[in-house]
């Protein structure tokens, strides 16, 4: 759970922003604070540096004006005059034996191709042989005087090191503060943005849904989401602009083929009332009952239109649906036995079934219209007849939610396989294994067009077997008694 | 039988003609509104016929205008708009009944017949219908045939009793649907059927002659052979 969780996390945008937000800001930050840390520390070890360098410089100056003894002269003066000070004198003979100089001994480590030399100051200082042998850091610089006398002109650079650590300390610091600032300011900066992608998806997920009359939310500011906000909508516009003009154009075919139909099916019943031979009458009954058929489909297909055109929504009453289902139950019933099939109806509407704000003893209305709840009921029943076999059990019952009502039709039959269950309420659809069956694969898009009608929602479930249709109505209420 | 068609669809209007004629009525036609309502004003007929959606003056306002000068003449409204809301307002409107076209005639025809039935003068509000041997106490809910008690559902005493109100006229599924259920929708199957085959069952299966004939691409009829 945890690692679903934490993958979930690592996955999302918001956390991949912000991350990237911060690595960025985190990486210039670093570039910045290198810039720093040379430009100060850097500068003033090079300061040091130049400092030997100069020295070594007079020094060497001065040997070759007043040789040797002006040499020594002028380290043992140097050495005297500063006698705390950071300065480092050697000069040494050809075996490194230490002649003049505030050194005990010449240092082991190497010096660099340059001449350069980084040692550790293990003694005291000459001049301060009170103080405690501490360890600290120098940096000298040796240089070959001719006649093999070597001379090392060096600085105790622990100043310089403290002040380095201290800048590093700082920029370290700096940096750390940087990077949670940087997640911060990313997981802020990254919120922002999805929230305003999930609003966009949210939507989606509704128009996906069925209910195309979404927008996704403008905040006129002209910004890339808005323009994306405003771009979808166009196209969601014209998308409903489209289905609808399709519709239309079905619509239209369905109406204007009716009046010929119902006319050739008028005249099929005249001729049929006339004397006709028994051949010739069963072919005109099987022409008026194919006449028959069509009209029904046209009908249900016009019938449709006109639940989706939204026009009966000005009718709607606060109903209570227990009887509505007890009534479609009835009516339906006799059909069930003849199959062998039970039909039951087991409305539980009561408090006690979970409706937290439901009245005691009182169940939930629905706020709808009686008769196009009937036909949907009706449509499902007769589906679960028609399509389960003999002996199937069907249970249609209504179950109260907090705030939701679930009216239900379930079966015992074969059930629908899931990759076709959107496709079921499709106009026309038919799953080939029943094709055999009467009907015209209007009866579940009706249900679909009612229960959009009702702002309700037509799920199409597994029932372990079978199949099990529920309408949820989420704006269910309290029925006042 | 004296019958107005008042439908501006001349094809329809000729059938309809006609198909009155064979059942013995006497048809006149109207192909607009305004002569529609000064025809039925001024003559004197059983039942009215008219279309709602016509030119000149549409079947809602000759209703409304008959019914304010006091005309009670039944009323037939026919419509290509069958939605409920519709259908109500042809009915506020002083329709006595209301069609959505397209209908087999024998729909109109019966449901013709059912408005004519209804608008006989000095009917008492009856507590017995008989039909044959057949006897309903609407006050103890009792139905017997040959002095044989049967035991109905009330859904089926419903059914019985619209048959027997209207004993010896062709009742159509539509009919049954809209006043024994009182639900208006379409049912996919003819589950009417089975719920009429099952009342027969019961009422006509020990018993003879049978009182409750299914009437060919119409509907039923109970009567007295």
């Amino acid at each position: 759970m945890s690692f679903v969780r934490l993958s979930f996390v690592l996955s999302s945008f918001t956390f991949r922003l912000a991350v990237l937000y911060a690595l960025l800001l985190g990486v210039s930050v670093a570039i910045l604070l290198g810039f720093i840390y040379w430009s100060t520390a850097g500068f003033m070890a090079r300061q040091t540096d130049a400092t030997i360098d100069a020295e070594i410089q007079g020094l060497a100056e001065q040997y070759r004006r007043r040789g040797l003894t002006g040499l020594s002269t002028l380290i043992v003066e140097r050495v005297a005059r500063d006698p705390g000070g950071a300065g480092v004198y050697l000069l040494a003979d050809n075996d490194y034996q230490p002649l003049v100089g505030n050194l005990h001994a010449w240092p082991t480590a190497e010096p660099d191709g340059d001449g350069w030399l980084e040692f550790r100051l293990r003694e005291p200082v000459a001049g301060r042989p009170a103080e405690p042998p501490t360890e600290h850091a120098a940096r000298a610089m040796v240089f070959r005087l001719r006649g093999g006398l070597r001379l090392l002109v060096g600085r105790d650079v622990r100043e310089l090191s403290a002040t380095r650590a201290v800048i590093q300390d700082a920029l370290a610091w700096g940096l750390a503060m940087t990077a949670g600032l940087a997640l911060l300011g990313g997981s802020l900066m990254s919120a922002g943005v999805v929230r305003r992608i999930e609003a966009i998806n949210e939507v989606g997920r509704e128009i996906m849904d069925g209910d195309l009359s979404r927008r996704a939310p403008s905040d006129g500011s002209g910004d890339e989401f808005d323009q994306l906000a405003v771009n979808l909508n166009r196209m969601l516009a014209r998308i409903e602009a489209l289905m609808a003009s399709v519709r239309q154009v079905s619509d239209n075919i369905a109406h204007d083929l009716r009046t010929p139909l119902s006319r050739l099916h008028t005249k099929l019943s005249q001729l049929r009332d006339t004397d006709l031979p028994a051949e010739s009458a069963a072919s005109v009954d099987a022409a008026i009952n194919d006449a028959e058929e069509l009209l029904s489909a046209f009908n249900a297909l016009l019938r449709i239109a006109r639940v989706e055109s939204g026009s009966r929504r000005a009718a709607f009453t606060d109903l209570d649906p227990v009887p509505l289902l007890h009534d479609v139950a009835e009516l339906y019933e006799p059909l069930a036995a003849d199959k062998g099939q039970t039909l039951d109806v087991r409305p539980d509407l009561s408090a006690a079934s979970g409706a937290a704000d439901a009245d005691m003893g009182r169940g939930l209305c629905v706020h709808g219209d009686r008769d196009l709840l009937f036909q949907a009921l009706a449509n499902l029943l007769d589906n679960a007849i028609k399509y389960t076999p003999e002996g199937s059990r069907i249970l249609l019952d209504a179950i109260a939610l907090s705030g939701a009502l679930d009216i239900s039709v379930t079966d015992s039959g074969p059930g629908i396989p899931a990759e076709l269950r959107r496709k079921v309420v499709q106009r026309f659809y038919r799953i080939d294994e029943s094709r055999s069956a009467p009907g015209h694969g209007l009866g579940l898009s009706l249900v679909q067009a009612v229960a959009q009608l009702h702002g309700a929602a037509l799920r199409l479930d597994d029932a372990n077997p079978g199949l099990r249709v529920v309408l949820r109505f989420d704006q269910a209420k309290s029925l006042m008694a | 039988m004296r019958v107005l068609i008042i439908e501006d669809d001349g094809q329809l209007a000729a059938y309809l003609a006609k198909a009155f004629g064979e059942v013995g009525a006497l048809v006149e036609h109207a192909a607009d509104g305004r002569d529609g309502l000064l025809q039925a004003a001024g003559g004197d007929y059983d039942v009215l016929v008219v279309d709602r959606m016509l030119p000149l003056l549409d079947g809602l306002g000759i209703v409304r205008t008959l019914r304010a000068s006091g005309d009670k003449t039944p009323v037939l409204i026919l419509s290509a708009l069958g939605d409920v809301d519709d259908r109500v307002e042809g009915l506020r409107a002083g329709g006595d009944d209301y069609l959505v076209k397209p209908f087999a005639f024998s729909e109109l025809h019966a449901r013709v017949e059912a408005l004519l039935r209804r608008a006989v003068p000095g009917d008492q509000p009856a507590t017995r219908l008989v039909v044959a041997d057949l006897e309903m106490d609407l006050l103890t809910r009792e139905v017997v045939r040959a002095g044989e008690r049967i035991a109905l559902q009330p859904r089926e005493f419903r059914l019985l009793e619209y048959l027997m109100r209207h004993a010896g006229q062709v009742v159509t599924r539509t009919m049954l649907l809209e006043q024994v259920w009182d639900y208006n929708f379409d049912p996919q199957t003819n589950v009417i059927d089975v719920h009429v085959s099952r009342l027969r069952g019961k009422i006509d299966k020990d018993f003879d002659p049978p009182l409750l004939q299914t009437v060919r691409g119409a509907g039923y009829v109970l009567r007295a052979a």
